[in-house]
């Protein structure tokens, strides 16, 4: 299993992680989307303060950074919960049957496309090919690809990820409060 | 050089040309939505597609360089059809009525459906419903009515190095616009409404003052008087169908008394203070540096343009204390009006009320400024764009064509030519140079014609240097001085400017900023739609109402002698400090 972004850390200690992740990737061409990136990956979503930083550290309008931020479908600017789905609705897993992989998963998670659980267990999200057309339809799992999946066999997919949690202690789970969801 | 052939016709070209280069070459006109003149063309908005024989598909006619032996037809049937339905599909999503839009009278989408002949809408499109934007002063976005062309982008962006719009989402529910779907008072706009000069349609434009105007007006218990800057009546008569650069100062006089206003005046006349005042504190400032060896913050900048204010504030708040303290001409004005022309004229200055009419729309965020109420009351009113102002002269029935010529009211209608030159880029330093020069030498500026060549035209930076020699006394510090000064117009010139002199690979004393290219003739509230061209020709008119005037200079003006000699005191002086001088604050 892929570790748990850490959203424990406070206003300060982000600040320091942005400025370092920005700090080193800020010479190559393009780096806004590798700090995007790694600015999700360590701090779980990208927050209002987070892209403003970015912003200033690069000096670049923070409307031309969330333009990148809302374009693509990776980003997300609220917190997750600990695996985000997210099923290929390229063109060949649509047509292989993402879309059924995806009105299924709803049902069974009782959320829409961009929400988490209650239990802050799943976030579901859509994708636009993960360059593994021949295996449509895929899902990922955080940073698991699964292939072929069929709708029917879902519930048993999710079933590791539920149960290992379970086993796991309590304050390991991911923390988010509602002052970070806003 | 190579030859192509374009609708049967024969051409020579090259590669560093596109197909829309070549049929403005050979007076084709092929429509275009998405381009604009001066920046890298995008191919957005398909509209100037065209057939190239050998090719697949049609191919944008704006971002396609010509190759040798091209076969271009611009208005083949085929070409035609497609137009069309790229129209029509633009008009599926584009929201609006219209009968009651602002933009009826320019609006490119709805000529472009004219121009193509479209009849009846053949699809009823999906709309993005989104909310009308109205959170700053000066601007009003309307995202229903964007049609995503990306003007406002490019200009926002590369010209004014701004970036307060870009693309936001992907697909159906792209918008243009701030980060996310926010308003734009919760971005760094500075509000210079250069994108509301380039919008084809209604989806942005200036918050509108003519039904506030119209109230004043009807109010028999106000005195409502208006100001107008000296970039209006070199444009005002493009709303009327005047050629670009034709005066109509006279007749805009003439139109705003028929429109009611209880006096006509002139920001040229608080141009020409601005001048004494800016020129002053610039002298106080040499002084301070040169005689008494102290230190002082050079290079000074002007202060008149407000966009150029609020970029200061947000981008160089390291430089606000080289930004003169004086307030820009029309804040000087709305001071005055409702000080020294209330008791001048004996009318209590409640009742009052200050109109300005602008090339601007910065200014309507000025006026409303915490700072701008020195008079005691908001020291400025209203203030229309000269778009504006257009229609409120047709609104009143006024035919303007016919109107004769009149002459402004005293004393804050009279004015030298120093202040008509306010309008131009480069015209704020040489009319601040016609007075220091003057003054601390007791000659006459040197120059052909008084002007300062160098620094009038549409470079994105000029500089000038002028050698102070026979001064008397008590200037005799600035003997065998150097003055070195600059200018920049267009927030993206004036950046690369400041970053040089924060490097130190230039050294002013004085430096002249405007916001828009071309400085105020070329303003986000002047008549659509602005180009070099059009700029060139209006800055010659400015010109040409400069040299026509008895006066050339701000000292010699005799409204100005009057009012320090009744009310003011001396430049700088206390009552100058208070109405007139202002401080700016750093902005996140």
């Amino acid at each position: 299993m892929t570790s748990t972004p850490a959203l424990h850390q406070n206003s300060a200690e982000q600040q320091e992680l942005l400025h370092n992740i920005v700090d080193s990737l800020k010479d190559q061409e393009g780096a806004l989307i590798p700090i995007l990136q790694a600015a999700q990956d360590s701090l779980g979503f990208l927050s209002t303060e987070s892209l403003k930083t970015i912003s200033k550290l690069l000096n670049m309008p923070y409307s031309e950074i969330s333009g990148v931020v809302s374009f693509y479908s990776y980003f997300t600017t609220m917190p997750r919960g600990r695996y985000t789905i997210r099923v290929c609705l390229g063109t060949a897993c649509y047509v292989r049957g993402g879309k059924q992989l995806l009105e299924e998963l709803k049902k069974i998670l009782q959320i829409e496309v961009g929400e988490t659980t209650e239990d802050k267990l799943f976030s579901l999200e859509v994708g636009r090919c993960f360059g593994a057309c021949g295996l449509a339809p895929v899902l990922m799992i955080n940073d698991e690809i699964h292939q072929r999946v069929k709708p029917t066999k879902l519930a048993a997919l999710l079933a590791p990820y539920k149960s290992e949690n379970d086993s796991e202690a309590t304050d390991e789970s991911p923390k988010i409060s509602q002052e970070d969801a806003q | 050089m190579f030859e192509i052939t374009i609708n049967d016709k024969k051409l020579n070209g090259d590669d560093s040309m596109t197909i829309l280069d070549a049929a403005e070459m050979s007076g084709i006109k092929i429509p275009t939505l998405c381009f604009l003149k001066g920046f890298t063309p995008l191919g957005a908005c398909r509209v100037c597609v065209v057939e190239v024989e050998g090719a697949n598909t049609l191919t944008a006619a704006c971002s396609t360089p010509l190759r040798a032996d091209m076969v271009i037809k611009t208005h083949s049937p085929r070409v035609q059809r497609a137009r069309q339905s790229v129209l029509e599909l633009l008009l599926s999503e584009h929201e609006g009525d219209c009968k009651f839009c602002s933009r009826s009278d320019d609006c490119e989408l709805q000529a472009l459906a004219l121009e193509l002949g479209l009849e009846a809408p053949r699809f009823e499109g999906e709309k993005n419903h989104l909310k009308t934007d109205s959170s700053t002063a000066a601007l009003v976005r309307d995202p229903e009515k964007c049609i995503k062309c990306r003007r406002c982008v490019a200009v926002c962006s590369q010209r004014q190095g701004v970036g307060a719009l870009f693309p936001q989402y992907r697909g159906f529910a792209t918008t243009i616009g701030p980060a996310f779907h926010s308003d734009l008072d919760s971005v760094t706009c500075v509000q210079c409404g250069q994108c509301v000069a380039v919008c084809p349609v209604e989806a942005i434009s200036e918050k509108s003052h003519i039904a506030d105007v119209l109230r004043a007006l009807e109010d028999p218990e106000k005195h409502v008087i208006v100001q107008t800057a000296p970039a209006i009546r070199a444009a005002l008569g493009e709303c009327f169908g005047y050629p670009p650069g034709v005066l109509v100062t006279g007749k805009m006089t003439a139109a705003l008394r028929r429109i009611g206003f209880n006096k006509v005046f002139d920001t040229n006349f608080s141009a020409d203070l601005t001048i004494m005042e800016e020129g002053s504190e610039l002298l106080q400032r040499l002084r301070t540096v040169l005689e008494e060896g102290k230190s002082a913050a050079l290079p000074q900048f002007s202060s008149c343009s407000p966009g150029w204010i609020n970029f200061t504030e947000h981008f160089f708040p390291e430089y606000i204390p080289n930004l003169s303290t004086c307030k820009s001409p029309q804040q000087m004005f709305g001071a005055l009006a409702k000080t020294y022309y209330a008791q001048k004229s004996g009318i209590d200055p409640d009742k009052i009320v200050v109109v300005s009419v602008m090339p601007c729309t910065a200014k309507k965020f000025e006026a409303a400024r915490d700072e701008m109420c020195d008079s005691g009351f908001r020291d400025v009113d209203y203030v229309l764009t000269t778009r504006e102002l257009g229609k409120l002269i047709r609104l009143q029935g006024i035919d303007f064509t016919s109107l004769p010529d009149e002459e402004m009211d005293v004393p804050m209608g009279l004015s030298s030519g120093a202040a008509d030159i306010f309008a131009n880029s480069g015209g704020v330093m040489e009319a601040a140079i016609r007075t220091v020069y003057e003054l601390t030498t007791g000659k006459e500026l040197p120059t052909e014609n008084l002007h300062i060549t160098p620094l009038a035209g549409l470079d994105g930076i000029k500089e000038a240097s002028l050698r102070i020699e026979g001064t008397k006394s008590p200037w005799n510090f600035l003997e065998g001085v150097e003055l070195k000064v600059a200018v920049a117009h267009g927030l993206g010139n004036a950046a690369a400017l400041l970053e040089d002199i924060k490097a130190g690979k230039r050294n002013y004393h004085f430096v002249e900023i405007m916001t828009c290219p071309g400085g105020c003739i070329g303003g986000g509230g002047q008549p659509r739609f602005t180009t070099d061209e059009v700029r060139e020709k209006r800055i010659a008119a400015i010109y040409s109402e400069d040299e026509g005037k008895p006066l050339r200079k701000s000292h010699e003006n005799p409204a100005i002698t009057e009012i320090y000699a009744e009310f003011l005191g001396e430049p700088l002086g206390e009552k100058s400090h208070h109405l007139l001088h202002t401080q700016y604050t750093r902005k996140e």
